[in-house]
C-alpha cells in the first residue's frame, strides 16, 4: 500500500487513471470523457493562474467573508471535562455553510470556460443555495437538482434557491434524496455538456470533481492551521480533528492541511441513522468497494451490487457512498471512523445550543455528538478541533418537530 | 473468431439488409414475460438482441429504461435472474446473438471473472457496459477476449477521431454509436443525415470490417430516415410499450411489444 507523500497536496496523489489507491477514477459514459478531459485541463491551468487566484482571494475575503472565525468553546471543554474544544466556525461563511467555497470556484470555472449555465445537486440545500448565490453573483443561469424527499424536509432552502433565480428540479425517482439528485444532475449534464458547467457539491463523482471540491474547500484547513498557530503558538502536540463525513467536502477541507502531519489524529463521523436500525449512511464503516456516480469508493450496497437506501436525520449526510479521498485515507490507516445516531445528534444540538449559543446544522451536530464521546476520555492538554460547517436555520422545522420544546 | 455477432452481421451483409436491435430489461414486466419478449423478437426476425441487467443508479438512462429497470428489480430480477432468462432463451434460439447491457458495479460485485464465466455458460455473446469507458476498460476488454465474449465499445458525438482510432484497437466486431448528447429515451437531437455522416466516419476509422450500430433516440418515427446502416438499436420505445401495457392492465406486453418489433422492421 502506498503511503502519504509530504509536501504534495493529497488530492494530487493519484495515479494516471485518477485513482487514489483503489478509489476514484472515471467510470462515466463515453459522452462525458471529452468534457472531463477539457475540465481537467482548464482546472489544472486555473489553479496556477495568478489572475484566477487573485480574483478568488477577492471573493473569499469580500464576499464569503473569510477567514471564518476559529475559537475555543470553554463551556464545552468544561462540560466534557477532558480535551480542550476548539471550533472552526465555518457557518459564518456567507450563505450559512462551507458549501459556498466550492460554489464560487465552480462559478468562476464556468465563466473561465465560457459557460453561461451551471447545474448542480443538493441534499440539505446548502450546496444548492450556495450555487444559486454564486450563479447570481457571476450572472449564470442555475439549475439545481434535489430529491423530492429533501425538498419536503428542507423547504426553506427550496424557497431560497428559487428566490435567487435558480430553477429547482425535483428528482422523484428511487430514494428521492441526494443519490437521485446527483444522478439526475449527471444526466442533465450529459445532455448539455457542450454549453453547461456541472458543479458537484461534495468530494464525489469522477476524479476532476473530487479534486475541484477538495481544492476549493482546502481553504478551511489552511486558515485553521494559521489560526491554531496564533492560538497555541504551534500545532498542538495532542490534536484530534473530528469532522462529520457525508460526501466529504467539509471534512476534507478541514483535514487538508493536517494530512501529512502524522501526530494529528483525523477522526471522521458518519451518520448512523436512527438508533439500532443499521440503515444509516455510514459507508466508510459498513461499505464495500463499489462504483457510484463515476468513481470507486466504499459504498453501501447489497450482494447484488444494488445501492442501498440510507436513512439519516441529516439530508446532507444521507448518501450511500463517500469521497474516494476518505476511503483511501481510511485504507492508509490515516483516518479513523465512528458513527453516531440521529438521537445522539439531537442531544448534541440541544447541548451545544444551550452551552455555546452556536446552533450547528444537523451535519456538524454529528461531529459534536462524537466529540461528546471522545473529549471526556482525553487528557486536559489535548485538543479536539471540529468544524461547525453550517448553521441550523435550515433545520428548524425538523428540530422543532423532533425536540418538542414547548 | 466466428462469433454469433459476426455471423449474423455477415448474413445481413449478404442479404444487403440492415437490422433493428431490440432492447428489453431482463425481468420487465416480469421474468417469464421478458423471456417471451426476447423469444418473440427472435421469432420475428431479430438477429442481434440486447438484454439489460438492471441497476438502481442508471445515470445513462432516461425515464423509460430507468422505470423499466426499477420494475424488473421490484420483481427480483437481479443479475442471476437475467442469466436464467438468457439460458431459457437459448433453449429455443441458438443462432441469434445476445448482448447484455448494464452498469459496471453489477459486474464488479458479482466478480468480473465469475460474471464473464456465467455469461459464457448461458450463451451471452457481447457486453455493453455504459460506465466503463476506454481506456479504463482495457483490462476488462482483455478478460472478455480471453473468454471469447465481445466487448462493445461506445462512441459518442464528443469522441474525437483520434480517440476513435485508439478505441478501435480495443474494439471487437461491433461498435455502438451514441447518436447525441444525452441519455437513452430522449428525442433525437441531431438530424439523421448528420448522424449518418458521423457513422460513415466511424466506419472508416474502425478498420477490420467492424459493424457500427446507432442507438439513443431511435424510434419507429425516425427509422425510415436511416439508410444503409449496419443496425439501429431501439430500447426506450419498447420499454414504454411495456409500461403502457401494464397501465392498461391487460397483461399484453408480449403481444404489444412483438407487434411493435414487426413495425420497426417494416419501417427499415
Amino acid at each position: 500500500m502506498s503511503s502519504i507523500k509530504k509536501g504534495i497536496p493529497f488530492i494530487d496523489q493519484h495515479d494516471e487513471n485518477g485513482m487514489w489507491g483503489k478509489y476514484g477514477g472515471n467510470f462515466i459514459g463515453e459522452t462525458l470523457k471529452k468534457p472531463v478531459e477539457d475540465l481537467t485541463k482548464a482546472f489544472e491551468k486555473l489553479r496556477n493562474d495568478k489572475g484566477f487566484l487573485d480574483e478568488l482571494e477577492y471573493y473569499r475575503k469580500n464576499y464569503i467573508g473569510r477567514p471564518t472565525p476559529f475559537l475555543e468553546l470553554p463551556a464545552l471543554t468544561k462540560h466534557w471535562g477532558g480535551a480542550k474544544i476548539v471550533v472552526k466556525h465555518e457557518a459564518q461563511a456567507y450563505s450559512g455553510s462551507h458549501k459556498i467555497n466550492n460554489a464560487i470556484v465552480h462559478a468562476m470555472i464556468a465563466v473561465a470556460t465560457n459557460k453561461k449555465e451551471i447545474c448542480g445537486d443538493t441534499g440539505a440545500g446548502y450546496a444548492g443555495s450556495a450555487l444559486a448565490i454564486a450563479a447570481s453573483l457571476f450572472g449564470l443561469k442555475a439549475k439545481i437538482f434535489m430529491g423530492t424527499h429533501d425538498m419536503e424536509r428542507q423547504k426553506i432552502q427550496v424557497f431560497r434557491m428559487r428566490s435567487l433565480g435558480a430553477e429547482v428540479i425535483p428528482c422523484h425517482q428511487g430514494s428521492k434524496t441526494l443519490v437521485e439528485a446527483v444522478s439526475s444532475c449527471i444526466r442533465y449534464y450529459t445532455a448539455n455538456c457542450d454549453r453547461v458547467h456541472m458543479c458537484v457539491g461534495s468530494c464525489v463523482s469522477s476524479t476532476i470533481w473530487v479534486k475541484i471540491c477538495a481544492w476549493a474547500q482546502s481553504i478551511i484547513g489552511k486558515e485553521m492551521e494559521e489560526q491554531m498557530i496564533d492560538m497555541f503558538g504551534k500545532i498542538p502536540e495532542k490534536l484530534s480533528i473530528v469532522c462529520a463525513i457525508g460526501g466529504g467536502s467539509s471534512s476534507y477541507g478541514t483535514y487538508s492541511s493536517f494530512i501529512d502531519k502524522d501526530h494529528v489524529k483525523l477522526i471522521g463521523v458518519e451518520a448512523g441513522g436512527p438508533e439500532g436500525k443499521k440503515n444509516g449512511a455510514d459507508s466508510l464503516s459498513r461499505g464495500t468497494i463499489g462504483i457510484l456516480h463515476g468513481s470507486k469508493s466504499l459504498l453501501l450496497q447489497d450482494r447484488n451490487g444494488m445501492v442501498s437506501n440510507t436513512t439519516s436525520i441529516s439530508a446532507g449526510l444521507d448518501y450511500p457512498s463517500n469521497s474516494p479521498l476518505h476511503s483511501h485515507l481510511k485504507d492508509l490507516g490515516r483516518l479513523s471512523v465512528m458513527s453516531v445516531s440521529d438521537e445522539e445528534v439531537l442531544e448534541s444540538f440541544k447541548l451545544v445550543s444551550r452551552l455555546t449559543g452556536l446552533q450547528p446544522s444537523l451535519e456538524p451536530c454529528h461531529s459534536f455528538a462524537a466529540t461528546a464521546k471522545l473529549a471526556p476520555r482525553l487528557s486536559k492538554d489535548s485538543v479536539i478541533a471540529t468544524n461547525c460547517c453550517g448553521n441550523a436555520l435550515k433545520d428548524m422545522d425538523i428540530l422543532a418537530e423532533r425536540l418538542k420544546l414547548d | 473468431m466466428q462469433t454469433r455477432i459476426k455471423k449474423n452481421f455477415d448474413i445481413l451483409s449478404k442479404l444487403k439488409e440492415s437490422t433493428v436491435i431490440p432492447f428489453v430489461s431482463g425481468g420487465d414486466p416480469d421474468v417469464k414475460q421478458s423471456t417471451e419478449i426476447l423469444k418473440s423478437f427472435a421469432k420475428n426476425g431479430a438477429r442481434i438482441l440486447e438484454c439489460g441487467f438492471n441497476w438502481n443508479a442508471p445515470v445513462s438512462d432516461g425515464d423509460p429504461i430507468q422505470n423499466s429497470s426499477y420494475r424488473a428489480l421490484k420483481n427480483g430480477a437481479y443479475i442471476e435472474k437475467v442469466f436464467e432468462i438468457i439460458k431459457e432463451f437459448r433453449k429455443d434460439y441458438k443462432e441469434q446473438a445476445i448482448i447484455l447491457m448494464g452498469y459496471y458495479n453489477v459486474c464488479l460485485k458479482f466478480g468480473e471473472n465469475n460474471f464473464l464465466k456465467e455469461c459464457k455458460n448461458v450463451g451471452v455473446d457481447g457486453l455493453i457496459i455504459s460506465d466503463l469507458p476506454f481506456p479504463e476498460n482495457i483490462p476488462f476488454v482483455i478478460k472478455c477476449r480471453n473468454i471469447g465474449i465481445s466487448f462493445v465499445q461506445l462512441i459518442a458525438p464528443t469522441t474525437s477521431n483520434e480517440r476513435i482510432a485508439k478505441i478501435n484497437e480495443y474494439a471487437d466486431e461491433m461498435v455502438y454509436y451514441i447518436s447525441m448528447l444525452g441519455v437513452t429515451g430522449s428525442a433525437l437531437k441531431n438530424s439523421p443525415e448528420d448522424i449518418q455522416k458521423k457513422y460513415l466516419e466511424i466506419k472508416k476509422l474502425c478498420s477490420g470490417n467492424k459493424r457500427t450500430v446507432i442507438g439513443f433516440g431511435i424510434t419507429q418515427n425516425v427509422i425510415k430516415k436511416f439508410k444503409n446502416v449496419d443496425g439501429l438499436v431501439v430500447g426506450s420505445q419498447i420499454c414504454k410499450t411495456i409500461e403502457k401495457s401494464i397501465e392498461n392492465g391487460q397483461n399484453s406486453a408480449v403481444v404489444e411489444v412483438s407487434k411493435l418489433y414487426k413495425t420497426l422492421l417494416n419501417e427499415l
